[in-house]
């Protein structure tokens, strides 16, 4: 495929959290290895954004820092562009590293803690350009800073104010240009707006679509907010546990949801439109992942589990439309639901 | 004086100050509202309209140097407001509970949470050691924790996000208050266990008549939930009506705009209505009406007067545009 901009094949993370080698020895306990990250198999295509969604601790954030090279992945490989950015076989020559990255940036979810509260705007927006382009005179830094600051709609004066002085929606904004200051082709999104109220949220999701627009950006955007999601992606992966469970275009996903977790997800969001209906409860907490149940990890929460579940992990299939990880679907067992059925 | 058929809470044009080094801030302005028994009452607002302060202020829990600087706040027909710090303690739990946003905080992690049971039940209820023991454990069966027998021995660090806001649940109902006052409640919950509690929440209160005041950011969770629903903005109720009216005809521009910022997971927009700017800061609050710079409705008067709360179909809110003739008024004659 020529218009895929980015693909993970197998990748992988894991964190050891063990206790100190001493707490070992004297509590006769082993390692402890957290698997935040395991096998996942993602590829995104120029244009497009792609949605990530899923609860706390299920490895959405270590897959956006992986792909930015903020994590090396333990197994498994990232190639973007054609260049095998990271894992096994990854390309050696810095120079190139360092040139394919330059395409691809990333928005982090708290505008307080990302920005350098001691550093003008200007010179904020200006570090990645000072840094991948050192050739820059002073006075083209100042007009690229200018200019970038009005495409996301701040004034050109702001850039001699520190970041204290704006709010968290000017800030966000302040990031974005920050991250659009290397004319990336890629911006991974970590939660760009869950720190915003829902009006600023608002526009700031709306910048962050006439900008893709105008600039024939990609974004990965990852967010726990499923409206969010439904809003701003062209296709939504689920994610739970450190794997992809389902994958799907976004009208598809929300229209008929196949996935057992992805069903639960979408009856739990509580929405304008169900106003006094009652909901499905939901079974169960997110087990724990030091310690994950075998096979489907999912399969304890599960109305639909059967012995293969508790055995097997299934893997990521085709199934109509989607890509869905889920014995009782590969089998026929859990029937779909139609939108119909699913809105009500 | 309120009679028994009267609302169980009742505040009147209550202000809030906060006094500071530049001039004293007023984080609430003459807000009025009530609930009545049994009844939930959604307030949602962006960060810094004061809905939080509103909750604080009810409890008798707002910071000094903060302190209500007018205004009324009764419950069942008793003010509370002006209590002495011994006596509102009595009130805070017994007859009000409290839920907060961050159940960590709000337990004490050195404590059983068995222990934290029993003391706020036996601080206001007249029992012994066993039988208090008894109702925490049945209080912990009711609010959903599995093994309620064993897992009252843990302490608050053994429990996840979601068995914690349980917990928490079971204290502020430990005295079977009359009125529960939650601050954002599931708003640091994952979207599976936020649903949990909020069905947990509508159970009880359906089964015990308790009167709850919601107070959370998130629209969602208020039209799931609320029977009637106050919008803040900038320390004041700029509409408040049934929560069905306010969500699909809501009247002030501001709640237009805020419902139409909603992401929807059914609907699908081009582009989400977007309220340009944000809340204004309380140091620099814009004249007349507080919503005027951002309002793409906005005319001359409203730089200069401040609109009053006005009848508009089933809700009441506070916009020029709503106010008709006879209102106008009705007002004049009353301030002459």
């Amino acid at each position: 495929m020529t218009d895929e901009l980015l693909r993970m094949t197998g990748v992988a993370r894991s964190f050891d959290v063990s206790p100190p080698w001493l707490n070992r020895v004297l509590e006769r306990r082993g390692r402890v290895i957290l698997k935040a990250v395991d096998g996942v198999d993602l590829a995104i295509r120029k244009g497009e954004t792609l949605g990530l969604v899923g609860e706390s601790g299920c490895g959405k954030s270590t897959i956006a820092r992986l792909i930015v090279g903020l994590y090396a992945p333990t197994r498994g490989t990232i190639v973007y562009e054609g260049v095998t950015i990271a894992g096994e076989g990854a390309t050696t020559d810095a120079a190139r590293l360092r040139s394919t990255r330059r395409g691809m940036q990333m928005i982090f979810q708290d505008p307080y803690a990302s920005l350098n509260p001691r550093w003008r705007v200007a010179a904020i927006v200006a570090e990645p350009m000072r840094l991948h382009d050192p050739a820059l005179t002073h006075e083209e830094l100042g007009a690229r800073v200018a200019a970038l600051l009005e495409q996301v709609g701040l004034a050109a004066a702001d850039g001699t104010k520190y970041p204290h002085q704006f709010s968290g929606g000017q800030r966000q904004r302040i990031s974005i240009a920050r991250a659009l200051s290397t004319n990336p082709s890629f911006l991974v999104c970590d939660e760009p707006t869950s720190a915003l109220d829902v009006s600023v949220q608002a526009q700031v999701l709306n910048l962050m679509r006439d900008l893709q627009r105008r600039l024939c950006l990609t974004y990965l955007f990852i967010s726990h907010n499923l409206a969010v999601v439904h809003h701003i992606a062209d296709r939504v992966g689920v994610m739970y546990l450190g794997r992809i469970v389902e994958l799907a275009p976004t009208r598809e996903l929300f229209a008929t949801p196949r996935h057992p977790y992805t069903r639960m997800l979408l009856d739990a969001v509580p929405d304008l439109e169900m106003s006094g209906a009652s909901r499905t409860a939901v079974a169960g907490e997110v087990p724990n992942p030091l310690d994950p149940p075998t096979g489907c990890t999912f399969h304890p929460r599960c109305p639909h589990a059967n012995e293969r579940c508790r055995e097997q992990i299934p893997e990521l299939l085709p199934a109509g439309a989607a890509m869905v990880a889920c014995h009782g679907i590969a089998e026929g067992r859990i029937p779909l639901r139609t939108a119909a059925a699913a809105g009500t | 004086m309120q009679t028994a058929t009267g609302p169980l809470l009742a505040v009147e044009r209550l202000r809030v100050e906060f006094p500071t080094r530049r001039g004293t801030l007023v984080a609430v302005h003459d807000l009025s509202f009530d609930i009545a028994p049994g009844e939930v009452l959604g307030v949602v607002g962006e960060s810094g309209a004061g809905k939080s302060i509103t909750g604080a202020a009810i409890i008798g829990l707002i910071d000094p140097p903060g302190r209500i600087a007018a205004g009324e706040i009764r419950l069942a027909g008793r003010r509370i407001d002006n209590l002495p710090y011994a006596e509102m303690r009595r009130v805070r739990g017994r007859e009000i509970g409290a839920i907060f946003q961050d159940p960590l905080t709000s337990l004490n992690p050195l404590y059983t949470v068995g222990r934290q049971l029993t003391e706020t039940i036996r601080t206001h209820l007249d029992m012994n050691e066993a039988a208090a023991r008894d109702r925490a454990i049945g209080l912990l069966e009711e609010v959903g924790i599995p093994a309620a027998a064993r897992r009252i021995d843990h302490y608050p660090h053994q429990f996840s996000g979601g068995m914690r806001q349980r917990v928490v649940i079971a204290l502020a109902l430990a005295a079977k208050p009359r009125l529960i006052v939650a601050d954002e409640p599931t708003t640091a919950l994952d979207v599976s266990i936020q649903s949990q509690i909020i069905e947990l929440l509508k159970r009880l209160c359906r089964e015990h008549g308790t009167a709850v005041m919601l107070v959370t950011h998130d629209m969602g969770v208020i039209a799931e939930t609320a029977d009637r629903v106050a919008v803040m903005y900038a320390g004041r109720i700029v509409e408040i009506g049934p929560v069905a009216d306010v969500i699909h005809r809501p009247q002030h521009p501001y709640t237009v705009g805020l419902m139409g910022s909603i992401p929807s997971i059914v609907d699908e927009r081009e582009h989400l209505t977007q309220i340009d700017g944000s809340m204004p800061r309380l140091t620099a609050l814009p004249t007349g009406c507080a919503f005027h710079p951002r309002c793409p409705r906005a005319f001359a008067h409203c730089r200069e007067a401040r609109p009053e709360l006005v009848a508009a179909g089933p809700t009441r809110a506070a916009c020029w545009l709503l106010e008709t003739p006879a209102h106008a008024q009705a007002r004049a004659e009353a301030l002459s």
